[in-house]
């Protein structure tokens, strides 16, 4: 459904918020190596029992009131399986979430992780006031980014102030752009 | 994160942002808030909100705060956009592209000028 698993990730960050997380970290990992792709968003949300996580993977459920399908999840779980992958949901209730996918990295149907960039900065302003741990680890590089430095600095002003824009902006895109420069 | 420049950057920004803060172009806040549900994100909301992100950023408008929201259940009407200016009611623009972003930004939050053609009621 989503053509990049960049969408897929913000797609789940917004469960992530909608479950009352103030910790959210996302994590992905790629390996060529050992050809893996895969990604983990951790929140620290209200959770789910056994049941719920069932339901959760089941299209024709959602816990909106204003529809009665649930795409996010289902079509996740399928972009994994159609990649020789595998899609897990770890959760507890009262305790938080963990949600698991991996990709075969040079399957013909793995979709590119794609602008990974925007999706970074549009959950940094867009939900300003939840702790955001992001890490993106390419072979031995790796990109981290934990808004908690960057609040403590800003001391007032506002992620959505035009300078603060630009200094996220191009602090994620030159990060990212240093794990995928080659040697 | 190279924490040491990065943090020495960010404090220079911060006083910069700061004295740009004395000098207000317009009284009063305007929010705008976009919806990022699976319906949202699948109608292409990510490149409407960098289109907002980047308007602001290159208009260096001042005094707009953008959030996120979640499904709000016009599922066929995404991406969806809303403005609250100042006292006045919330406006809810539906099928929000890069391009219709961009005006009504221009249009409503920098001149206070509702962009009819897009407004869809909630």
């Amino acid at each position: 459904m989503f053509k990049e698993i960049s969408l897929h990730i913000l797609d789940l960050a917004e469960n992530c918020v909608t479950s009352g997380a103030k910790n959210i970290n996302i994590k992905i990992i790629e390996n060529t190596k050992d050809n893996r792709l895969q990604f983990e968003i951790i929140d620290d949300g209200k959770g789910m029992n056994k049941n719920e996580i069932e339901q959760a993977i089941d299209p024709f459920f959602t816990t909106r009131t204003t529809r009665r399908v649930g795409l996010g999840l289902p079509f996740l779980k399928e972009a994994t399986e159609a990649c020789n992958g595998s899609f897990d949901i770890q959760s507890e209730p009262g305790k938080g979430t963990r949600v698991i996918a991996k990709f075969q990295r040079d399957h013909i149907d793995r979709m590119p992780i794609g602008d990974i960039q925007s999706t970074i900065l549009n959950l940094l302003v867009g939900y300003p006031d939840i702790h955001w741990c992001f890490e993106y680890k390419l072979d031995n590089k790796q990109f981290v980014l934990d808004n908690n430095e960057i609040i403590k600095e800003l001391n007032g002003i506002s992620f959505s102030d035009p300078m603060i824009i630009r200094f996220l902006r191009t602090t994620i895109e030159n990060g990212i752009k240093v794990i995928h420069k080659q040697k | 994160m190279n924490t040491i420049k990065s943090l020495e950057d960010l404090k220079r920004v911060r006083e910069e942002a700061l004295q740009k803060r004395k000098v207000k172009t317009t009284s009063g806040q305007t929010q705008v808030i976009i919806g990022m549900g699976t319906c949202g994100i699948a109608a292409g909301a990510r490149n409407t909100m960098k289109a907002v992100l980047n308007f602001i950023e290159h208009e260096n408008l001042q005094n707009v705060l953008v959030t996120q929201t979640g499904c709000i259940g016009l599922c066929e009407q995404e991406p969806i956009l809303q403005v609250v200016q100042g006292d006045s009611p919330k406006v809810t623009y539906g099928k929000v592209t890069e391009e219709v972003a961009r005006h009504i930004m221009k249009e409503h939050v920098m001149m206070g000028k509702i962009v009819d053609k897009y407004v869809i009621s909630v």
